[in-house]
């Protein structure tokens, strides 16, 4: 019996201990199938041209350029919004409201981040695009800054709950000693708590940029869908089109392991990798603030 | 001529606290509207949140029916109802849960009660957090490549909830190790001196004390499967099927692809239709959200220690 009950408990472990290692295990695999499947790309598209500034697969034109473009500005866009929004209401939340008021802002903000992209998309379609298009002007309403609304609204819970998690970690004292010191409650947010939480603001942003970047179905739904290099602030009023759209799209219709295939998935260790940077850089700045604090108290 | 030299002295006020923006007055006065300007950004924020789901619920009211919830799409989806979608989803919720609840808290159970903080843990959470990172619609390349291609499993349920179900993990993991960490040091020491083990200390003390937390996160990572495209657009989802599935090899309707599908590639679909299918999605991930939100406030209030 006790040999039995030992026997299950090592089986346990290890089963725990394997669950454990399953995250690095799969993104090895994920890297892995990305670069086997995309890595051909490089083979069968001269690297000139894949770098280059038209994107028409049909005619076996696949500079992804104009796709980098597209993601860029509307992430640009997007952290426009997002940013000064974000960052305001996670100030808001943990610096001037009452309790009341937080427990009511703090859940409907994560309910933002829990609502659908298809139903963003869907609203953007049906309300957004048409009133763009009136207010200003356009010849369409699917252009680069209605993608660009959607996604600050999608990135703001992002922001504003790591963003409020960095000032809630700021020590009172840092607070009361300045209050002590004459500042008003106005000049400690600004010269005290927000320097005090920078990084964690910063990383707020990053990762916030991050989830802009990654948006896949509200920017496939609004921004038009049209493959043209962006070029100039101008470029926000006309449509465009961004890699995991692109990746959306057209996946669904080429042929397995067609050049067109191995281009889209070249496309995907792009984003893949840009994910991993901001998120590796956005770790670290997490890792170095808990060093510091543990230097600090010991 | 007194309201004008009131309005004179208004504005010399002013002009003053411009100059010297030190003085307590002119503080107050910034910290104010500073206190608005913070406000109004919130209410930024949170307007358009509850507008959303009131515009939705209104519009989508009167789509409701029991032929809606309960009826196959007809006419190439113009009429009917929406009832593969619902059960695709749910199946393909139901899927999710089956592989990542276990890897979940095991991983979370491995973190907070196993690992050493070394070098490799530290490596795990790195991979955690880019897990979370990962674009949804390179989940769904991944998945092509390695279940629907590699593994032969073909565009199905099974290969569509592990997708998920990999995209889900790092809330899950995250969630229940904050779970599991709050549960007090002094459960554990107390369990072990009285000749436990560390596996029954946590099976009967731990995930037991553990388990609103870990339930919230189980479904709040859930909600996020229920409600994502990008991953299943290759992996599962079918534009129209007359049928429901039957076994997890079979492809299936999902309600956020059909929302897709409805609103960008039906010419000349009713937009009944189309908020009612937008309302009973939402219905599904508020929902969960609300059940999850439930849960932990209700454990918080309930906790003793």
């Amino acid at each position: 019996m006790k040999i039995n009950l030992n026997w299950s408990e090592f089986l346990i472990t290890r089963l725990i201990k394997v669950s454990g290692y399953s995250a690095i295990i799969f993104v090895g695999l994920i890297f892995v199938f990305l670069v086997m499947e995309g890595f051909p790309a490089l083979l069968e598209v001269p690297l000139g041209k894949l770098i280059g500034t038209r994107w028409y697969p049909i005619e076996e034109h696949f500079g992804i350029l104009p796709l980098v473009g597209g993601s860029l500005i509307v992430t640009i866009g997007a952290a426009m919004f997002a940013i000064p929004i974000g960052i305001g209401t996670a100030l808001f939340i943990s610096e001037v409201s009452p309790r009341w008021a937080r427990d009511i802002l703090k859940p409907l903000v994560e309910m933002l981040g829990g609502l659908p992209s298809v139903v963003l998309g869907f609203l953007g379609i049906l309300i957004l695009a048409p009133f763009l298009r009136r207010f200003l002007d356009l010849p369409t309403g699917l252009t680069a800054l209605a993608g660009s609304i959607l996604l600050g609204g999608i990135s703001i819970p992002t922001i504003v709950s790591v963003a409020e998690d960095a000032l809630d970690a700021v020590p009172r004292s840092y607070r009361d000693a300045a209050i002590a010191l004459g500042a008003t409650r106005w000049q400690t947010i600004w010269r005290v708590t927000l320097p005090a939480a920078r990084s964690g603001v910063l990383t707020a942003i990053m990762l916030g940029i991050g989830r802009a970047i990654g948006e896949t179905m509200t920017v496939m739904m609004v921004t038009g869908n049209a493959p043209v290099l962006p070029i100039g602030l101008n470029a926000l009023f006309q449509p465009v089109r961004t890699m995991t759209a692109t990746i959306a799209a057209e996946m669904g219709e080429v042929a397995n392991g067609s050049t067109h295939y191995h281009v889209l998935f070249f496309i995907g260790v792009v984003l893949f990798m840009i994910s991993l940077v901001i998120n590796v850089t956005a770790s670290a700045v997490v890792f170095r603030i808990k060093n510091r604090s543990e230097r600090i108290l010991s | 001529m007194n309201r004008w030299s009131g309005m004179q002295s208004k504005v010399r006020n002013w002009i003053a606290m411009i100059r010297n923006p030190n003085t307590s007055a002119a503080r107050g006065m910034i910290q104010q509207f500073g206190f608005g300007l913070l406000s109004l950004v919130a209410m930024i924020t949170v307007v358009p949140i509850l507008a959303v789901i009131v515009y939705i619920f209104i519009q989508g009211i009167p789509a409701i029916s029991v032929e809606f919830l309960s009826g196959f799409p007809r006419e190439g989806m113009r009429q009917g109802g929406i009832l593969p979608a619902i059960v695709g989803t749910f199946y393909l919720t139901l899927g999710t849960a089956v592989f990542s609840v276990p890897l979940g808290i095991g991983a979370a159970i491995y973190l907070s009660e196993y690992a050493s903080e070394n070098r490799w843990t530290r490596l795990i959470r790195i991979a955690i957090i880019n897990l979370a990172g990962i674009p949804s619609v390179v989940y769904g390349l991944f998945g092509l490549g390695l279940f629907v291609l590699f593994l032969n499993l073909g565009t199905s349920i099974l290969a569509g909830s592990l997708t998920l179900s990999i995209m889900t993990l790092p809330v899950i993991i995250s969630t229940a190790e904050e779970a599991l960490r709050s549960v007090p040091q002094s459960f554990r020491v107390v369990s072990i001196s009285l000749g436990a083990t560390r596996w029954q200390t946590i099976r009967k003390i731990i995930l037991v004390e553990a388990l609103p937390g870990i339930l919230t996160g189980v479904i709040l990572g859930l909600e996020r499967a229920a409600g994502e495209t990008a991953p299943i657009l290759f992996t599962v989802a079918a534009f129209f099927l007359p049928q429901l599935p039957r076994s997890p090899l079979d492809a299936t309707m999902a309600l956020p692809y059909h929302l897709f599908v409805i609103s960008t590639q039906v010419p000349g679909m009713p937009i009944k239709i189309q908020f009612g299918t937008a309302l009973v999605l939402l219905f599904f991930v508020l929902g969960m959200n609300l059940i999850a939100t439930t849960i932990r406030s209700r454990a918080r209030a309930r906790r003793q220690w």
